[in-house]
């Protein structure tokens, strides 16, 4: 695959941007044009490395219906998302080399972009005893996490941290006090009181931190945070990394955009995990991505049928779908003034990238030609139904949004707008 | 002076004046329900269906027995007993009665917010008869009508709103009307029955019963939530009511002419004193009990004549 794309506004997350060419020999970036090569002229538009989703809920094995990998891949490669890294809450969950085994096959039969499986920490994801680590590495899994569910038991999670950390496995955790969050549907807050709602402080997010924290230093395991949305919980992860730990962290789209209103008139869309937060916890979180503390910005792409949405909001399933809608609502940081674009894809795709050891997520030569060219400005109205997931759960139905996908390339091989 | 609303879903979507439409209404019907033939037809060929999907005897009895003397054909269904059981969804069961024509549909749910849900999917009225901690309108309009006809107002009047705020829907609602009617609201509990943010409502909190009764023209009683809680907010029943319980002591701190209220049905010795209860020149919960018909036969009257006009439309 041998291309020029011509006349690009290119988003350099390492060098910031600039107006010029970039060449593509044999899907890799290079340094001048193979001959022969296809040129694409770009029209001054923006082209920016494709997007590496940490995190992304793929319903296979288990629920197809509510999403599969050629499903989640269309989605993805109309978001301009060249990377999933899949998560093991599935059903079974993908705690045994056998079943990432299936899901890498199945990924790469249906599913046009990158597909990275994530295997379970603990079996069956109970938080007693941990998965085949080493073997599951062998297989090709690029972390280990229980996603949503936290390992209560404080020895257990110690143990498989030392182990993890003794064969180099980046282990995500999911930072909550348990105890604290149990049930809950909402930030506790004014608006949660009156809506009658059970609800969990921001501040059970810092202390489950906390706990990470210290077992990180205790065992020097690799560690990467799924989602810090609060205020609270900055300073110490400010402090982590300070002292050296190897501590990387990420929040959700959702959560940088949305706030705890929005679930004003019991909206289950808008029932994440954890909960929304407040509009100060929000800005905090935004600020955090502009100065690099918070590294990872990811979709938390979490497919809902219907019949699991349309229920009491505390009954109702949590998550939200976000593969399609990661690129046009993380603009909207840009358009606020947040941060610049080069910044947003370090966040969007060279520092996750960056942490599961990938040569991707930036436009240095030999890089793989992983692309997104798109329209930062083109508006537009979402249309939930338009959406090319399987599941329809958007927070943005009928949301005024910003920024639009032209063409999407993995390895130098376009796979959207399909030709 | 009009009343606007398709649905009473709770307080909090309701303008001050259609709050005192319902009371001027409410206080004819009282004068009906006292008089020798209680009956009016301002439901006649109507139907009714009670669903409840909790457990309650006053306010489906309340809801039932305004239903019948308004002329309409009540249905009541216990819901924790039927189809729930099977597994069908809360829209199922709402669309499935729907297509039998109610016109109006009574609700209780123990999830805030069900209710709300169930009214987008029927084509009736709906009145909420509770909803999870979220809210219970008819329970503050009986409560209005009721300090309306003790004081004679509900502006400039202090209430205290005492024990489980945390899990009352009743506090909630109340909160709404009585803020929207200018009287002024303290929140009167142990720190963990208060719900947070609640010093953020509009009203003031107090930890110490004494003092947040100092003065009170109305003593609102709550029932100890027990069924609501799962465990831990108070370390014993007789600490609390050594702490928070309404006895004479207590009481002596209010007004001399405060009234005490409790929406029912009442904890003696744990939230409030039997003989204060009792006690006819203090107590008017039984008058609430009698408000709570009354106000139920004037939210229905109000919902039916507009489903009447938008279904004539």
């Amino acid at each position: 695959m041998d291309l020029i794309f011509h006349n690009a506004r290119l988003i350099d997350p390492d060098r910031g941007e600039r107006s010029g060419d970039l060449c593509v020999t044999r899907g890799r970036i290079a340094t001048a044009p193979a001959a022969g090569a296809t040129l694409v002229d770009c029209a001054g538009k923006c082209l920016a490395p494709g997007i590496v989703d940490l995190g992304v809920k793929v319903s296979e094995p288990g629920e197809r219906h509510k999403e599969s990998f050629r499903s989640a891949g269309r989605a993805a490669a109309r978001g301009g998302v060249t990377t999933i890294v899949t998560r093991p809450d599935t059903d079974p969950a993908i705690d045994t080399p056998e079943v990432l085994e299936f899901v890498s096959r199945r990924g790469q039969a249906d599913a046009a972009v990158n597909v990275l499986p994530m295997a379970a920490l603990t079996k069956g994801r109970q938080g007693r005893e941990m998965t085949e680590i080493g073997l599951l590495m062998d297989a090709g899994a690029v972390a280990f996490t229980d996603c949503d569910r936290v390992v209560a038991d404080t020895r257990v999670l110690s143990r498989a941290l030392t182990y993890a950390a003794g064969l180099g496995a980046l282990v995500i955790g999911h930072v909550q006090e348990p105890g604290l969050s149990r049930g809950a549907a909402a930030t506790s807050g004014r608006f949660a009181s009156l809506c009658g709602l059970p609800a969990a402080p921001s501040m059970a997010e810092r202390m489950g931190l906390d706990r990470d924290i210290s077992l990180i230093e205790m065992t020097g395991a690799r560690y990467h945070a799924d989602q810090i949305t609060s205020a609270r919980a900055l300073p110490a992860l400010e402090r982590a990394k300070a002292n050296g730990l190897d501590i990387t962290a990420g929040v959700g789209i959702h959560h940088l955009t949305l706030n705890e209103f929005d679930i004003a008139g019991y909206k289950t869309f808008f029932k994440l995990k954890p909960p929304l937060r407040s509009e100060d916890d929000r800005i905090a979180a935004v600020e955090a991505v502009a100065s690099g503390l918070i590294d990872v910005i990811c979709s938390m792409h979490t497919p809902q049928d219907e019949e699991s949405k349309r229920l009491p909001f505390e009954e109702a399933a949590s998550g939200a779908v976000g593969l399609e809608t990661l690129l046009p609502a993380a603009l909207r940081l840009v358009h606020a003034g947040h941060m610049d674009l080069a910044a947003l894809w370090r966040a969007l795709a060279r520092n996750p990238a960056r942490r599961l050891g990938l040569n991707a997520g930036h436009l240095g030569t030999g890089a793989p030609a992983d692309l997104v060219l798109f329209d930062p400005d083109a508006p537009f109205v979402l249309d939930r139904f338009a959406l090319a997931s399987k599941s329809k759960n958007t927070p943005f139905d009928g949301a005024r949004m910003q920024g639009r996908v032209l063409g999407t390339w993995v390895g130098g091989r376009r796979i959207h707008p399909q030709g | 002076m009009t009343f606007r609303q398709d649905h009473l879903l709770g307080i909090e979507s309701l303008a001050p004046d259609e709050i005192a439409v319902i009371l001027d209404l409410a206080d004819s019907y009282a004068a009906l329900n006292r008089g020798p033939e209680k009956h009016a037809a301002a439901l006649a060929g109507l139907t009714q269906i009670n669903m409840f999907f909790e457990t309650s005897t006053r306010t489906q009895a309340s809801f039932e027995i305004a239903g019948l003397r308004l002329g309409a054909d009540v249905m009541s269904m216990s819901m924790h007993a039927s189809s729930i059981k099977k597994g069908e969804t809360l829209i199922d069961t709402a669309l499935t009665l729907n297509a039998m024509h109610p016109d109006l549909l009574v609700v209780r749910h123990p999830q805030s917010g069900a209710v709300d849900l169930l009214a987008q999917k029927v084509t009736c009225a709906v009145l909420n008869a509770g909803d999870g901690r979220h809210e219970h309108p008819t329970q503050a309009l009986l409560d209005a009508l009721t300090i309306r006809r003790a004081k004679g107002r509900l502006h400039r009047l202090t209430v205290a709103i005492c024990g489980d705020i945390s899990h009352s829907r009743v506090a909630r609602s109340n909160i709404w009307l009585l803020g929207k009617m200018e009287s002024r609201i303290r929140l009167v509990g142990p720190p963990t029955l208060i719900p947070t943010g609640a010093a953020d409502w509009g009203v003031e909190v107090f930890h110490d019963m004494a003092q947040g009764l100092e003065g009170a023209d109305v003593v609102m009683m709550l029932r100890l939530q027990n069924e609501r809680m799962d465990g831990g907010f108070i370390p014993s029943t007789r600490e609390y009511y050594h702490r928070y319980g309404l006895d004479a002591e207590k009481l002596a701190r209010a007004k001399p002419d405060a009234i005490v209220m409790h929406p029912g049905p009442m904890n003696r010795g744990v939230e409030i004193d039997g003989t204060i209860a009792d006690d006819i020149n203090r107590s008017v919960i039984q008058e609430q009990v009698e408000m709570g018909v009354a106000v139920r036969m004037a939210a229905m009257d109000l919902l039916a004549r507009n489903l009447r006009a938008r279904r004539a439309a």
